[in-house]
């Protein structure tokens, strides 16, 4: 089970070092600390860069990966519907799992003694874990975060229970992921005031009494906010422990478009060039090519197969939903563009008939999103090496399926339609080449004194200004 | 289509050779069981992992596709072949399966042949079922079977239709339980111009010791150049009672309902052959006790399903992580289950009912159980061939009745 320990009993000490570091804020000793303690991080390797997007390779135990790339979800230890050699075939390179449901079953102490998450799925590539505390305060009633660490009820017998940072990194260690996430203070993106900022020291307390236990770290993350002001201080803290790699989390829980590009744009440009930049629960196609534009590497969300099982597909002009009933008698593939073993050999109408009615539905609608997102990985990293801008095929879909670019209004837009957050490029008029950061499926990204900005239907506009969606 | 019989065994059985498509497929053979033409749970290229040419033979039901496409979106499409991608594959048509549409004998009547669906209950005229043979195009198709009477005397429905379908057309014989109108529709049937016979209603709750009488006297009056098919007979000693009888071809959707209801069989095929049943028992000292797959003792067994076999889920997955996508009822489950269970079921569950796994959502079944099914064919022909048939026939079920016993008693 998850790190059992009652509330009442006092931190229990790491391993190795009997006495945790007093919970005061020093940088400059956590620092040289994490130097000494940390293993050396496999690092990237960039290998092509266009203004600030950056291709690049990524060492891991178990995997040599390409980025940016879209890591699937795989919560309990399978990606739902699809198979690990299905998964190998349409390139997948690491799979999320989630500790706090491994934990619970079938425990990472059964893992580690089968061997380790990778053999017992037998996925050979690849494997990344959460610290867990994410989903314990959003699956959890009562879950709380105290200084300790995140005090929750034990969804078995309803008694009391704490995660440490100590024990998520214990118990991810022995799932033993490549990549691990150090326990955050979790804090909604929605909460104003103080407990930002508490959250933020605390956070970076408990990223020190990772390292200073010495826990075998691999990689060690960290998660935050929303709050710029705050962030900068949290950015400099953990760049300051000169941690393997970073994460930017906090971020898919419903703020708009505006915020988002904003944290990510001022993380990447805080984060050192040399680490992996990884931006957590960010699925949607056009979210990732901004934050690819943005400097960002690595991306994992359920939206992809979550969506498949609706009986919704991914395609370049934005989503086809199959449920729809003038999808019955339309013999073309979803996308005829697409390679994946279910564009060349099924029509929509044959998809259409089986979702919602038949298992087989979602998985053929799973296997087609995840191969989108590996290929629009694939793209990505290829077309930053290449330098290649490919002007965006002007995509207008009328076909009443794709989602509709909608005129945002100046309230926060949620996250459940992100086509709506975005303009499509109709066309480019009056615009030099050199303004342009990249341009992938059909966007195009421009680069703005001090900001990005995404033109509109013939309009261009300033981030600063927010912005309005061409109606289609 | 061609269909050839190349050995005999002393009570009836018959090895034989099927040549239909592009495919050359021994009997007796499986048709396996799709959902809309696929299986429910493996997916087209995990198909492609089973053994070919066996796996090639694919049941399904027109009245599938009730609703969700038109008959005119599937001939544009090109048919059945085109629209599942599957073109190597051969398809047979009935228009029953248990899954989906049951047939509902009371409110047939001569007009047509009432099915109970899940968009409801279906008249289904002969008229109708040919527009969807042709537009279909499977490689043979079963004839509506309702009032026998009523669609047999059409001579001429018959010949228009063989020469607008193309497939090999199965007369159906039906009859229910009464010996004499079966041999009275098994005769009326035997002398039409069909390339084969397809054995109805069966598998509906009758009893099993009144299958050798009833299927011995439909295949005394056929003739024997043509393949039988049949269609609801799926345990183990129900497959071998056909065999027995003369039947050729096999669909049935215990496959489905048994991956369904979690079951995986660990049962050595080869062994069973080498050794016989009796030998099998004592070797391993298996008490024959249930083994499920959900239960702890396998949390940590890193050994797959069955030792030996070729399967994907037994070649590339453990006891463990089946245990754990149980749990989590998770979809993988089914899937690696469904290529394994039928394969198998059969022969495990009438030898070992205690080796039956029981699972829920067990969805790696799927492509062991299939795997293990198509071996038992395997397995029925090589004994047909080598004229060990009967022998192997008694054995299995004497050993099963056995375990019943001993488990009976155990309990």
């Amino acid at each position: 089970m998850l790190g059992i320990e009652s509330v009442t009993a006092e931190t229990s000490a790491p391993l190795t070092n009997p006495k945790p570091p007093p919970p005061k804020f020093n940088l400059r000793l956590a620092a040289a600390a994490a130097g000494a303690k940390v293993q050396a991080a496999a690092g990237v390797k960039i290998l092509g860069r266009f203004n600030r997007a950056r291709a690049a390779q990524l060492t891991l135990p178990h995997f040599v990966c390409q980025t940016p790339l879209f890591m699937p979800v795989g919560t309990q230890g399978t990606i739902k519907g699809l198979t690990t050699s299905q998964l190998e075939e349409i390139g997948c390179q690491i799979i999320l799992g989630n500790t706090y449901h491994l934990a619970l079953r079938p425990t990472s102490e059964l893992i580690d003694e089968l061997g380790g998450l990778h053999n017992f799925m037998n996925w050979p590539r690849a494997l990344l874990t959460d610290s867990g505390g994410f989903q314990m305060v959003s699956l959890l009633h009562l879950a709380d975060i105290t200084e300790k660490g995140v005090t929750f009820q034990s969804p078995v017998d309803g008694k009391p229970m704490l995660l440490t940072p100590e024990e998520s990194i214990q118990i991810q260690n022995r799932i033993g992921a490549d990549i691990i996430m150090a326990l955050d203070d979790v804090v909604k993106t929605t909460i104003t005031g103080p407990r930002i900022e508490e959250a933020m020291y605390r956070t970076l307390r408990w990223i020190d009494r990772c390292i200073a236990g010495n826990c075998p770290v691999t990689h060690t993350w960290k998660l935050d906010d929303t709050y710029l002001l705050v962030k900068d201080i949290c950015v400099k803290g953990l760049v300051e422990r000169d941690l393997p790699g970073y994460a930017i989390g906090g971020l898919a829980g419903g703020e708009d478009k505006d915020s988002f590009w904003r944290v990510v744009a001022q993380c990447t440009a805080a984060l050192p060039e040399d680490k992996p930049r990884y931006v957590m629960g960010v699925g949607y196609p056009l979210d990732i090519v901004v934050c690819s534009a943005l400097g960002a590497d690595m991306y994992d969300c359920v939206y992809p197969t979550r969506t498949a099982r609706f009986g919704t597909a991914l395609i370049p002009e934005g989503v086809l939903k199959l449920k729809h009933q003038a999808m019955a008698n339309d013999t073309r593939p979803i996308d005829p563009t697409c390679e994946c073993m279910v564009c060349k050999n099924y029509s929509r109408a044959y998809i259409h008939c089986l979702v919602t009615k038949d298992a087989m539905g979602s998985q053929l609608l799973s296997y087609h999103n995840l191969f989108y997102m590996m290929k629009l990985s694939r793209d990505l990293h290829s077309s930053i090496v290449d330098g290649r801008f490919p002007h965006s095929r002007m995509e207008m879909s009328h076909n009443g399926f794709a989602m509709l670019w909608r005129k945002k209004n100046k309230t926060n837009l949620g996250t459940s339609n992100s086509e709506a957050g975005y303009c499509k490029i109709d066309t480019i008029r009056g615009v030099k080449e050199s303004d342009v950061i990249t341009s992938v499926n059909g966007v195009s990204i421009f680069n703005e004194p001090e900001a990005c900005a995404v033109l509109g239907k013939d309009r261009r506009v300033n981030w600063n200004e927010g912005f309005e969606i061409g109606s289609s | 289509m061609k269909f050839t019989v190349k050995a005999w065994s002393k009570g009836g059985g018959r090895a034989g050779l099927l040549q239909v498509g592009s495919c050359s497929i021994e009997t007796p053979a499986l048709l396996l069981n799709t959902r809309k033409g696929l299986p429910a749970f493996i997916s087209p290229d995990l198909l492609s992992s089973l053994p070919t040419p066996d796996s090639r033979l694919l049941q399904f039901s027109p009245l599938h596709f009730s609703e969700g496409i038109s008959l005119k979106t599937i001939s544009e499409l090109g048919g059945l072949h085109q629209m599942l991608g599957l073109h190597e594959h051969v398809f047979a048509a009935v228009p029953r399966d248990s899954t989906i549409s049951l047939p509902d004998y009371q409110s047939s009547n001569k007009m047509g042949a009432s099915f109970e669906t899940p968009c409801g209950r279906l008249l289904i005229k002969p008229l109708q079922y040919m527009e969807m043979i042709s537009s279909m195009k499977p490689n043979m198709w079963a004839t509506l079977a309702d009032e026998v009477p009523a669609w047999v005397s059409e001579k001429r429905n018959k010949a228009s239709v063989d020469r607008t379908t193309g497939g090999a057309v199965f007369g159906s014989i039906v009859g229910g339980s009464k010996i004499e109108e079966r041999k009275r529709c098994a005769k009326e049937v035997a002398e039409r111009n069909v390339s084969g016979f397809c054995l109805g209603g069966f598998g509906l709750g009758e009893s099993m010791d009144e299958h050798p009488s009833l299927l011995g006297a439909i295949t005394e009056i056929l003739p024997e150049d043509k393949p039988r098919q049949i269609c609801g007979l799926g345990l183990p000693e129900e497959v071998l009672q056909g065999v027995a009888a003369g039947i050729d071809l096999f669909d049935s959707t215990y496959i489905y309902h048994l991956t369904l209801g979690g079951f995986a069989l660990t049962f050595p095929l080869e062994e069973i052959r080498r050794h016989g049943y009796g030998d099998q028992l004592s070797d391993t000292g298996r008490d024959g006790s249930k083994i499920n797959l959900k239960a702890t003792i396998y949390r940590k067994d890193t050994s797959p399903i069955l030792e030996g076999c070729k399967c994907y889920t037994c070649q590339n997955h453990t006891k463990a992580y089946i245990n754990h996508l149980l749990n989590v009822h998770e979809m993988l489950a089914q899937i690696l289950l469904e290529m394994y269970v039928p394969s198998f079921l059969p022969i495990a569950v009438a030898l070992f009912p205690g080796l039956v796994i029981l699972t829920r959502n067990s969805c790696h079944f799927s492509s062991h159980n299939t795997h293990h099914y198509l071996g038992f064919f395997r397995v029925i022909r090589e004994a047909i061939k080598g004229g060990t048939f009967e022998e192997f026939r008694q054995n299995f079920v004497e050993t099963r009745r056995d375990h019943i016993l001993a488990a009976a008693l155990s309990a």
